[in-house]
């Protein structure tokens, strides 16, 4: 490992512009002439539109263009679709409602964008929104899903009776039914997984711009996947033909799966830019990310775990419905299918499993991925669940999980998944060392002198990255491939660019990808350029989400190197007169092992694009393409634990101590693995202690801004304690298994397992806020 | 609309707004100074601290007219010439930053901590003096330790200067 190679902790290069406020992200862009958009979103949770009149608003000053949905869908825009096919278990499609760019006949969640005003200013636009006058039909709304299943609840869409997208199973019911019968325990829960807003500290924006003279649009959008976003407005929106529409995601302020969907806001821009011969800004404020953004989780489900007498699980039965909010956002089909239920063996050799997932339409904000996507929903039900057990068959928690554990790989699951590689052993024996899991009691008898009850909880995580095989996820109902491009150009003086369909939104891209090109070359990281997030540069991507940069982004990476290496050392052996296969590259260098003959990488390329002295036949140049499809999904797993102090006074929670102990498999730059962890665990921490999504009966928001949403601050979390214990993953050219989710995935069921630890009750709902955990405290006595 | 005078990072510039325009309205769209963000809409996040005076402001607190007559340091201007300030230098050596978004505020916030605490600075004085920036990337674990780091490299460097200056 070279300072500067795989393995090295490299601080980031793309720091400089962000710690000098040189940072470019959409809502900076200004192009000439450019005007600023304001949407008129609906009050209403439900409401058929009965007129809208924008004759006032058309005159007030500044204003340039006031368009509503008719005058949209006039002009062709199609509506937005969810990309994932999934089928009922009767064989029926599942049952996708028209959801139009700006609402036509009917709203359905507040927040609905209705029509779209453009102004000089922001504040002229938003002066003149305030002008628009919609006669709305107020509807009886439904927020919960459970509720929306009932006869007689608020039809949604005319597609989706009883508001049913589609009832889901995988599985062996029977065996599964069999095992609960002839068990010797059976653990029994009902478990909530809360709706929580993703709050990426950068808001949505999108600018349009429409140049007539050469027929083509622009649009920078904060995007994780500007490539998809190009193809899906181009295939299904009709906003224009490929090559006639650039996208554009420059510098983006977080993702965390916010930012995967092609939402109404960029279609209407674009479509705004042509309408009015303007290019149209728009920058959504806070309390729209709030109201309009796709929110992540909303599960209810019930469990059933099986254990014989040895304690060991015989089946698992797991029953969830799944909220998707007012419409199905792009991929919200898979996430409670195959991104949730294919997980639910966890680290666990259970031999039947079966789950029944039923998606639900309600009047509320659409659902879709959000870090983890199912993932962590399937981890919260399996490790609250064990831990239940554990306390109900009188065993230690990590006993019960380490005698069902998955020791010998590779290992097929009940559902689906073929696991590669693992050693959960390790990572729970690394968990507890470093917790000092022994020397709790002690800790809990000290805590309870001061008045404190201290808890602590584990939970075993494992989660399927790398997404995805093309074909395979193809036959499970996805409308793409999920394979990732790379190209790495070597220029004459040998520098180099590589271009990536992989998309950085913090994930330090910028610097990870070029350790891999310094490994191979020995060319300083600052002579590596990475280049992303733009269709115009970048030939076709798949972008970044399902922790697959990695794993597949820099898989494609390795492969376009794979081919210039080749090329190059063709080149050298024929100027050096050697045997190919004795050439080699070290530090900068093409060398004749064994001998003193060697050549600066730079004159190896030079002579690439001199072309003066080639092999016969070979091409000038020095610049190849690569597409990598991974054979498999990568399975990184880990153990956290988490410790707590409540004060039974005031029901606060604080985390005392939280230790991670991850398999991520081989890892590029420790110190980026490690800020992907603790940033996961402050989101999971924020979803156990703080976060909670709270729509009134009416479908009303009432969690719209960070007055009301409890975002994890700094005095909120300890800091933590991270360590990895590498099994390479066997899948991939570069044995890496992706670690953006994990910190998200692992942590909720520990935090709540502490504090049902600490408190000695069964359950207690997420958020644990102090209120609920004070209720708990004093129901309990 | 009013005049609006201000010295921003050293420059005097001036220019008429509206009435309403927020300061950090003014820096990012009259003066083209986007390192300020915004990322949201109640005076919560911390992504638009600015120097205001000497001070830190939340930047969507105050309006453009009020800042008037004003010295402001914005993330732009915090750095000598190419000489990163010692708090940006401890936010890259720490990995103190991910998306970047967040990342002007917390700098311009922890430069303000840091010179009120010049008897140093411990980690749950600076947990509790970072309530007002949110970041959703970083969990604030690395920028506890950045924030820290700085602390420490100042105080250092300011007895270094004494010490030159005895």
């Amino acid at each position: 490992m070279g300072i500067e190679g795989v393995g090295a902790r490299v601080a980031r290069k793309e720091d400089k512009r962000f710690i000098t406020g040189g940072g470019r992200y959409v809502d900076d862009m200004v192009v000439p002439g450019m005007k600023h958009a304001v949407f008129v979103r609906s009050p209403h949770a439900h409401a058929q539109i009965k007129k809208i009149d924008v004759k006032k608003a058309q005159g007030m000053p500044g204003v340039v263009g006031v368009l509503t949905g008719k005058e949209l869908k006039a002009d062709g825009i199609g509506n937005l679709i969810c990309g994932w096919m999934i089928h009922s278990k009767d064989g029926s499609p599942m049952k996708m409602g028209a959801w139009s760019p700006l609402a036509v006949d009917k709203v359905r969640y507040v927040g609905d964008a209705v029509v779209i005003v453009i102004a000089d200013t922001k504040g002229q636009a938003r002066d003149a929104s305030e002008a628009v006058e919609i006669t709305y039909k107020e509807l009886k709304a439904v927020v919960d899903a459970t509720k929306a299943l009932q006869p007689g609840a608020p039809q949604i869409h005319a597609e989706a009776e009883n508001n049913l997208i589609f009832d889901w199973e995988i599985g062996d019911g029977k065996a599964v039914d069999a095992a609960i019968k002839s068990a010797a325990h059976v653990t029994r829960m009902k478990i909530v997984n809360n709706r929580l807003v993703p709050n990426a500290m950068e808001p949505r924006a999108a600018l349009g711009h429409y140049d007539k003279a050469e027929d083509h649009y622009t649009c920078w959008t904060t995007s994780q996947n500007p490539h998809v976003a190009r193809l899906v407005m181009s295939a299904f929106y009709n906003v224009a033909p490929e090559n006639k529409l650039r996208v554009i995601a420059p510098d983006v302020g977080g993702g965390f799966g916010s930012k995967i969907y092609i939402y109404p806001e960029e279609i209407v821009c674009l479509w705004a830019s042509k309408k009015t011969g303007v290019p149209v800004k728009w920058a959504a404020d806070r309390t729209e990310s709030f109201l309009a953004d796709a929110h992540g989780r909303d599960h209810v489900s019930t469990v059933e775990m099986a254990f014989d007498k040895d304690n060991r699980i015989t089946g698992l039965k797991v029953d969830t419905i799944a909220n998707l909010g007012a419409y199905m956002s792009l991929f919200s089909s898979c996430v409670p299918t195959y991104l949730y239920a294919t997980l639910l063996s966890g680290q666990y050799d259970i031999p039947a499993i079966h789950a029944n997932v039923r998606t639900v339409y309600t009047n509320t904000a659409p659902v879709d991925a959000y870090r983890g996507a199912g993932r962590p929903e399937a981890t919260y039900l399996l490790e609250r669940t064990m831990e239940t057990a554990a306390r109900e068959l009188g065993v230690s928690p990590a006993e019960l999980r380490r005698k069902n554990f998955i020791t010998s790989f590779p290992h097929q699951t009940p559902v689906i998944l073929s696991y590669d590689a693992g050693d959960y052993n390790a990572s729970l024996d690394a968990a507890m060392k470093a917790a000092d899991y022994a020397g709790f009691a002690k800790r809990k008898a000290d805590a309870a002198k001061r008045g404190k009850l201290r808890g602590i909880g584990m939970s075993c995580y494992i989660e399927a990255c790398g997404l995805a095989p093309s074909a395979a996820v193809g036959s499970l109902g996805a409308g793409v491939g999920l394979w990732e491009s790379a190209e790495v150009r070597v220029n004459a003086v040998g520098t180099i660019e590589v271009l990536t369909g992989s998309h950085s939104h913090g994930q330090g891209h910028e610097t990870t990808f070029a350790q891999l090109v310094n490994q191979r070359f020995g060319v300083p990281i600052d002579s590596v350029s990475i280049v992303h997030g733009d269709t115009d540069k970048v030939q076709m991507g798949m972008g970044t989400y399902g922790s697959r940069s990695g794993a597949v982004g820099m898989s494609a990476v390795a492969k376009a190197l794979d081919k210039v290496e080749a090329k190059a050392k063709k080149i050298a052996a024929h100027l050096l007169e050697a045997d190919e296969g004795d050439v080699v590259i070290e530090n900068g260098e093409v060398k004749v092992a064994g001998t003193d003959k060697s050549l600066p990488w730079f004159q190896v390329a030079l002579a690439a694009y001199t072309a003066h002295n080639l092999p016969a036949g070979m091409e000038p140049g020095l610049k190849e393409t690569a597409f990598y499809d991974p054979s498999n999904f990568t399975f990184p797993a880990g153990c956290y634990i988490c410790e707590v102090e409540i004060d039974p006074e005031t029901g606060l929670t604080e985390i005392v101590q939280f230790v991670a102990a991850d398999d991520f498999g081989n890892i590029i730059n420790p110190m980026i693995v490690e800020g992907q962890v603790h940033g996961g665990i402050a989101q999971g921490v924020g979803q156990a202690l703080l976060e909670g999504t709270r729509y009134d009966a009416s479908g009303q928001l009432l969690t719209a801004s960070y007055m009301d949403y409890t975002m994890p601050r700094a005095d909120d979390l300890p800091s933590f304690k991270v360590s990895t214990s590498n099994t390479p993953c066997p899948g991939n050219p570069l044995g890496v298994k992706g670690c953006g989710e994990a910190g998200a995935i692992g942590s909720p069921p520990a935090v709540i397992n502490a504090i049902t630890d600490a408190l000695g009750v069964a359950d207690i709902p997420m958020p644990a806020s102090p209120s609920t955990v004070w209720s708990a405290i004093h129901a309990k006595h | 609309m009013s005049d609006v005078s201000l010295t921003v990072n050293g420059k005097r510039v001036s220019g008429s707004a509206e009435d309403r325009t927020l300061l950090v309205h003014f820096l990012r769209e009259h003066l083209g100074l986007t390192g300020t963000h915004v990322g949201c809409d109640t005076s919560q996040c911390g992504a638009c601290v600015v120097h205001v005076d000497g001070r830190a402001v939340k930047s969507c607190t105050m309006l453009a007219v009020q800042a008037s007559g004003s010295t402001i340091v914005t993330i732009e201007g915090l750095a000598n010439g190419a000489d990163l300030h010692p708090v940006q230098a401890a936010f890259k050596e720490h990995h103190g930053l991910q998306c970047g978004f967040c990342t002007p505020g917390m700098i311009m916030t922890a430069t303000d901590m840091i010179a009120r605490h010049p008897q140093g600075l411990d980690e749950a004085t600076v947990r509790a003096e970072l309530d007002g920036n949110i970041c959703r990337c970083t969990g604030y674990h690395n920028i506890v330790k950045a924030i820290l780091a700085a602390s420490q490299a100042m105080a250092k460097g300011s007895k270094g200067k004494a010490k030159q200056a005895a």
